[in-house]
């Protein structure tokens, strides 16, 4: 209905609006945008690109978040679209593999892309060429409750052992420390992530994500040993709770801690955080020796293979990583700007997140269902899931999840 | 075929032959008017299973080309604890799932009586099977909710921690079978009660002069005529447990760990999921699907035609 609706109705508004350009060209471009905030932000960038090109319309179709998923399986083949929004790092590469997606190493060349998008740049790379544009980036971390940590008489913590310092407090005025809703698994990978990322850094991390450092090495379970410290704080029968439900429990004061993507902090405001209760940290120290590494998904945009109008498309993409472009979608998405010459919204959350991703000397992970291959990132975060709950299976999930890594990465 | 007695005589005098053209039209018959669900089902029953099984012997993200693997999907299969963990849940769905026919026949005796506003019972009792699966999964999922749901808070009260059902995965599997009985234990019902309509009274009446009452007149008289109403509910109850899926994805995603999935939802995730996209694995996971719903099929049938032969 909506793709047909607004098809339909950008069919109408450019016979009405502008009978004189009668072989105006066409760029299809189909997006998941379908949230208010992206869905503004995508109708601004492509007010923008149609007054820039005027010989040039654009028609969205916009798809809900699954139903793409499954959708741009069939529009691959079937009618590809000249541009299209997806997510870069491991999920990009089956469809590179394939041939789906388009070689744009011109577009990076001809726009000196690689320098200003170097942030991200290896995120939509795969053998020396470039597959997508990023237009935007979030960090995660922690956000916890300025009131809790009021009331419980603690600082921010700076190190792990801190952390868990603080949390035998919070569990003395009967607040939990750390929550967390794991129901649709990847909330518990957030923990994960950083605590490898602090405990070994970020070239371990990434070589365990592709499959070369097996799940069962002594430096693997060193991660669990750690997560296992927090687990006592930590929200229980967090398997069987969403993200959201958890959040709330942040924002009642409930528990002090979250580690999340910034995408909640939408969340928490509307249960009534304002910028004086929820505050941010970064991830706290483990091992001083290992660079700080950050964790920013990153969202990109690609032509299929079988686009029509290459040549609007490339000047499309060439659009959406200027860095005027990036800052005002930015602006209305709530996120960070790839391009390194925008400039970040006026927002404490997003300045705090520029900070620590601009600055980390260790890299940048993507996040791990795209840093890890499908199968084994579900498998991994189920893993994750079962340790919470049982910490006593460790060895059997890692002996389970070991046996999956020799199979996946086989070919 | 029978020829239906209102066939007009008219035309062929009695003895002789029909004409060519008749006969051939007369065993022609059948067939055409098979032929449009026929074709339906070739197309997309038989054509699709035979499809699958050729799936199941590739490996095959659905884009890239297919590559021949043999039976490896299969082997693959007999070591995947994932896989067995469905199959011990599809066997707790099949066996609980039963359960639904005797509480649907108590139910459907219980409102088989004429009082004031019967009418009015019978379709409270019937509404869970009107409303849709997913939202008797939010339902009951809410209702188990740890921290809010009526369930947790009640075990709360009793043991003080309270229990997260669908978060512990010895129990999860039951608590998902729990909100499944509520709308089939519904369909069980109205089955049997359109049979109670057709249980004959004077069959009753003569049984009671006779001195049979309760439970002996149930099992003697009642049941033995309910026979009918009893294999449909057992037809439905069965394919209902084994295409369980509707309520594995709303309730948990297959979740804590995995501990929930049943087969269909197995094949799901590994078929089309968001980290999925193995068709050949998903397909072969299909096909132990479908042989062990071939298994009751197969009985179905079985007795039906002995039904229809009538021995």
């Amino acid at each position: 209905m909506n793709i047909l609706k607004t098809t339909a109705l950008a069919a109408l508004m450019g016979a009405l609006a502008f009978p004189a350009f009668a072989e105006q060209r066409t760029l299809t471009f189909n997006t998941d945008a379908s949230d208010p905030a992206p869905k503004a932000a995508f109708e601004a960038l492509v007010k923008g690109f149609e007054a820039k090109y005027p010989d040039v319309h654009v028609v969205v179709n916009t798809f809900d978040h699954e139903g793409y998923k499954t959708a741009m399986r069939n529009f691959l083949s079937a009618d590809p679209p000249d541009v299209m929004t997806w997510y870069s790092g491991n999920r990009m590469l089956p469809f590179v593999k394939s041939g789906q997606f388009m070689d744009i190493s011109d577009v990076y060349a001809d726009n000196n892309l690689k320098e200003q998008l170097a942030s991200a740049l290896k995120a939509v790379s795969s053998d020396g060429k470039e597959y997508g544009v990023p237009y935007s980036y979030y960090q995660w971390g922690i956000y916890y409750n300025k009131d809790v940590y009021k009331k419980a008489g603690v600082e921010v913590p700076k190190t792990w052992d801190q952390f868990i310092e603080n949390c035998k407090k919070f569990k003395a005025i009967g607040v939990e420390c750390l929550t967390t809703g794991t129901k649709a698994l990847w909330p518990a990978a957030g923990i994960f992530d950083y605590l490898d990322l602090r405990q070994n850094g970020y070239e371990f991390h990434m070589k365990l994500t592709n499959g070369e450092i097996p799940w069962t090495d002594p430096r693997v379970k060193d991660v669990f040993a750690q997560w296992k410290k927090v687990l006592p704080y930590t929200t229980s029968n967090a398997a069987a709770i969403d993200w959201q439900d958890a959040a709330s429990n942040l924002v009642q004061g409930k528990a002090a801690n979250y580690v999340m993507g910034n995408f909640a902090v939408a969340t928490f405001k509307e249960g009534g955080m304002t910028d004086a209760t929820l505050g941010f940290m970064d991830f706290p120290e483990i091992n001083p020796d290992i660079p700080r590494a950050e964790e920013a998904p990153t969202e990109s945009m690609h032509i299929p293979s079988g686009a029509k109008n290459v040549a609007d498309a490339k000047k499309f993409m060439a659009y959406v990583a200027s860095p005027e472009v990036q800052t005002q979608m930015n602006d209305i998405l709530g996120q960070l700007p790839v391009n390194k010459n925008s400039t970040v919204a006026d927002d404490p959350y997003l300045q705090a997140g520029f900070k620590i991703l601009s600055t980390a000397p260790g890299g940048i992970s993507q996040f791990f269902d795209r840093d890890a291959p499908a199968q084994m990132a579900k498998a991994g975060m189920e893993g994750f899931q079962e340790f919470m709950a049982y910490p006593d299976h460790l060895d059997q999930i890692l002996d389970r999840l070991e046996k999956i890594r020799k199979r996946v990465y086989k070919n | 075929m029978t020829v239906s007695p209102a066939y007009p005589k008219v035309q062929t005098a009695p003895g002789q032959p029909a004409p060519r053209r008749r006969r051939l039209g007369r065993k022609l018959a059948p067939w055409l008017f098979l032929a449009p669900g026929a074709l339906m089902f070739l197309v997309y029953v038989i054509i699709p299973i035979v499809e699958s099984m050729w799936i199941s012997f590739y490996q095959w993200d659905g884009m890239s080309a297919k590559v021949w693997v043999g039976i490896s999907n299969y082997l693959e299969l007999l070591d995947d604890d994932a896989f067995y963990t469905s199959l011990k849940n599809n066997i707790i769905w099949l066996v609980l799932y039963m359960l639904a026919i005797p509480f649907g026949l108590l139910i459907a005796l219980f409102l088989n009586q004429s009082v004031r506003g019967i009418r009015l019972y019978k379709s409270l009792f019937f509404f869970p099977f009107v409303i849709s699966q997913v939202v008797v999964g939010l339902i009951f999922s809410w209702f188990y909710a740890p921290g809010f749901g009526l369930f947790f808070e009640l075990t709360k009260w009793l043991d003080g921690t309270g229990i997260a059902l669908l978060a512990n995965p010895n129990t999860v599997t039951y608590g998902i079978i729990a909100a499944g009985l509520w709308p089939q234990i519904a369909y069980c019902m109205i089955l049997y009660l359109t049979g109670l309509n057709s249980v004959a009274p004077d069959q009753i009446e003569a049984a009671r002069l006779d001195g049979a009452k309760g439970i002996k007149m149930l099992w003697y008289v009642v049941l033995p005529q309910l026979r009918p109403a009893t294999f449909i509910a057992l037809v439905v109850t069965v394919i209902g447990a084994l295409r369980s899926f509707d309520l594995v994805s709303i309730m948990t995603s297959g979740g804590p760990f995995g501990s929930s999935r049943v087969l269909s939802y197995y094949m799901y995730e590994q078929a089309l999921s968001e980290y999925g996209y193995r068709m050949g694995y998903g397909a072969a996971i299909a096909v132990v699907l479908f042989a062990i719903m071939m298994i009751f099929i197969s009985g179905f049938i079985w007795k039906m035609w002995r039904d229809e032969r009538g021995l």
